[in-house]
């Protein structure tokens, strides 16, 4: 069956990416979420949307970014050619801030006058409230206290950029919590609130929608290679971490229908995906319905959400977004995971050798390169998304290699 | 094919009963196990007397979106001692050892529904005793996976109204709704806010302008008075969050949370009573 090319072509008008994605949220929320949808469908046709979108993607965030070959590594392992998608460069520091360009000004299209987001690691936090003092924009950040005591330099920019952050108290108090209570505000500012989602979860439409906003990554890296390796080469292997799975949706997106670049998506194995303390939501999890979308949960066998570990804050989410799951149970795409040590010492080594701190999310995806680069031909160009900087992880490094700062 | 109405009209027998008595019914909302099992059902047996016409079971859940810090706690307290679905389909099946009348509608999420497999659900639920469902995630955009399902072996789907669903939205709501329409009367999370009967009262005149259905008004309903002034516009008044609230304060205070729930679902049931006669005078 000739079904390749229909890889890019979801999800459906109803949000369904296969069995999974969908509207799975109250009464309350659904004029919204289809006011939504019909505005991003609006904005999607219209040029002039494009065209600001570009420009501050050219002169804010400071795209493209470079696709980097790691010159130090690619001998050490031996093996593949090595190329970094350099989105760590971005203003703000990680991928994040391409989706909140984008949602910032179809905020604005619609008029609303108050934002909100969820945060894990702090980063998609950072990047709203940076534009929202863009736009000039009150902006909320509901971050689950355990986020807000490991990652305390980004609390503190978040204020610093005008934000208010609210410490979320209920439940395991970190990512998923963070977006139970957003949803819970927005249900009860419904008019004026705009949700600023960070990643391709959530209600039809925001995981197309932050998909395609961040497919940027993919497009740029497709003509890159071209420049650099010669008209038409692809790259043979894409490789990028996946909490809920933007930055690596970002990087597949534009290469699905391309049947030969094969594509790895890296889940936060924690402490070992065989202990039970890990994010491996695909790997470990089954479908379930959380957070407005049917997708692979971790959950217990009555269907109550169990709470992952990761030594990263952005990886830390016992869910992903629908695309990937369908990509998964279609075998677009393999998932494998790292576990926490992996991560730190690809952190260390890529600091090491190529000069780069990586976030430890990007650090998922670089242990998984590490992995199997040695065992490819030197013609084998894999490219991995370093979607985030580790000025946020310094603290939580050194903690875990028992430095006290 | 079994329809509807062949096999429950506990829900529809007792809104005929209610509008025969000139008076709405209060819904009375708890958490299934919370704080345990025991207690739970001790109080959810002593409701109708206390005079619950229609009782909301909620089916607990890790991460109830559209719930306010009371119901969330009540949930987790009741998973802490152990709940899960199938305790909670027992629990209405003890109920209805000694209760054949009172309509029983079991309220929350979707996952721990699929998770416990939809068919199997249904089964289980109707042969336990339940009449509807209330699931806050599944909108009309989503019928397939329950809704449809539901009604097909004879369960009402209770519908939410809100004030973000407009005049071109509403048909799309009561498309497949069926038992009663639950009008929420504010945006927001449960148990947070107060609602003015005045817009009550023009929205329930405009539900009633596309429906036929009872129309129940829940959300920020706290005392007997507040109910009564629902109770003089709709069919019935929903309480859920300040009953919940008995049973955490009557932990912390050392009182018996059984009696303290039931106390408060008298003086609402008094409220709601005597509402319509009230405004004759």
């Amino acid at each position: 069956m000739n079904h390749f090319k229909h890889y890019s072509d979801n999800p459906d008008k109803h949000g369904h990416f296969g069995e999974f994605g969908g509207r799975f949220v109250a009464e309350t929320l659904m004029p919204l979420v289809l006011e939504l949808e019909s505005a991003y469908r609006t904005a999607k046709e219209d040029p002039l949307f494009a065209k600001e979108m570009a420009r501050y993607f050219d002169s804010y965030v400071g795209r493209p970014s470079p696709l980097y070959f790691a010159e130090r590594l690619t001998p050490e392992l031996g093996g593949a050619k090595i190329y970094f998608k350099r989105d760590e460069l971005n203003h703000t520091g990680a991928h994040k801030i391409n989706n909140c360009i984008g949602q910032i000004l179809l905020a604005k299209r619609m008029g609303k006058s108050r934002v909100i987001a969820e945060t894990g690691a702090g980063q998609h936090g950072v990047a709203t409230a940076t534009v929202c003092a863009l736009m000039g924009l009150p902006c909320v950040v509901y971050m689950g206290e355990v986020d807000i005591a490991r990652q305390q330099p980004n609390v503190f920019r978040m204020k610093l950029l005008g934000a208010e952050v609210v410490p979320v108290k209920s439940g395991a108090r970190t990512l998923k919590d963070a977006m139970n209570e957003a949803l819970r505000d927005w249900v009860t500012n419904v008019e004026t609130t705009y949700y600023l989602i960070g990643t391709v979860a959530g209600p039809h439409p925001y995981p197309e929608m932050v998909r395609d906003f961040q497919s940027v990554i993919g497009e740029e890296v497709r003509q890159q290679l071209a420049k650099l390796e010669g008209d038409g080469r692809l790259p043979d292997t894409l490789v990028a971490c996946v909490g809920g799975g933007s930055n690596a949706m970002g990087l597949f997106y534009p290469f699905l229908s391309d049947l030969g670049v094969e594509m790895v998506g890296v889940e936060a194995g924690g402490e070992g995906i065989g202990t039970g303390r890990h994010a491996a939501s695909l790997n470990k999890g089954r479908p379930g319905v959380l957070h407005g979308n049917r997708t692979y949960l971790l959950q217990d066998e009555d269907g109550q959400i169990e709470e992952a570990h990761s030594i990263s804050a952005g990886l830390d989410y016992p869910g992903i977004g629908p695309e990937h799951a369908w990509l998964y149970e279609a075998g677009r795409v393999s998932y494998v995971s790292a576990t926490d040590s992996e991560a730190l010492e690809a952190f260390q080594v890529c600091a090491r050798l190529e000069g780069i701190v990586a976030a430890l999310e990007p650090a998922h995806a670089l242990a998984h390169v590490i992995k199997v680069a040695p065992k490819m031909p030197s013609d084998h160009i894999i490219v991995m998304n370093m979607c985030g900087r580790g000025d946020k992880d310094i603290f939580i490094v050194a903690d875990a290699l028992g430095v006290s700062l | 094919m079994i329809t509807l109405a062949e096999k429950n009209q506990r829900l529809e027998k007792r809104f005929d009963s209610l509008r025969k008595q000139n008076r709405a019914g209060l819904v009375t909302f708890i958490t299934a196990g919370d704080p345990n099992l025991q207690t739970a059902l001790e109080i959810m047996k002593g409701l109708p007397r206390a005079g619950s016409d229609v009782i909301e079971l909620g089916m607990p859940f890790t991460d109830p979106m559209a719930d306010g810090p009371s119901i969330q706690a009540a949930g987790l307290r009741a998973l802490a001692a152990g709940q899960t679905m199938g305790g909670t389909l027992n629990m209405v099946r003890s109920f209805r050892n000694n209760d054949q009348d009172t309509p029983v509608i079991l309220m929350g999420y979707y996952n721990p529904i699929y998770s416990y497999g939809v068919d199997s659900f249904l089964a289980d639920a109707m042969e336990a005793g339940v009449d509807g469902l209330i699931v806050v995630d599944l909108p009309p955009e989503e019928d397939d996976e329950l809704c449809l399902p539901a009604r097909a072996v004879g369960l009402h789907f209770i519908r939410l109204a809100t004030p973000t669903t407009d005049d071109t939205r509403l048909p799309i709501v009561l498309r497949n709704a069926s038992g009663f329409l639950y009008y929420v009367s504010m945006t927001g999370i449960t148990g947070v806010g107060v609602v003015g009967s005045d817009s009550v009262s023009s929205a329930v005149r405009r539900l009633r302008a596309h429906t036929d259905l009872p129309i129940a008004v829940g959300f920020g309903i706290r005392t007997p008075e507040q109910a009564g002034s629902i109770a003089r516009h709709a069919d019935a008044a929903v309480v859920g969050s300040a009953l919940v609230d008995q049973i955490t304060d009557g932990i912390a205070e050392g009182r018996d949370p059984v009696k303290a729930v039931l106390s408060l679902t008298s003086d609402l049931a008094s409220g709601v009573h005597q509402a319509r006669s009230r405004s004759l005078v």
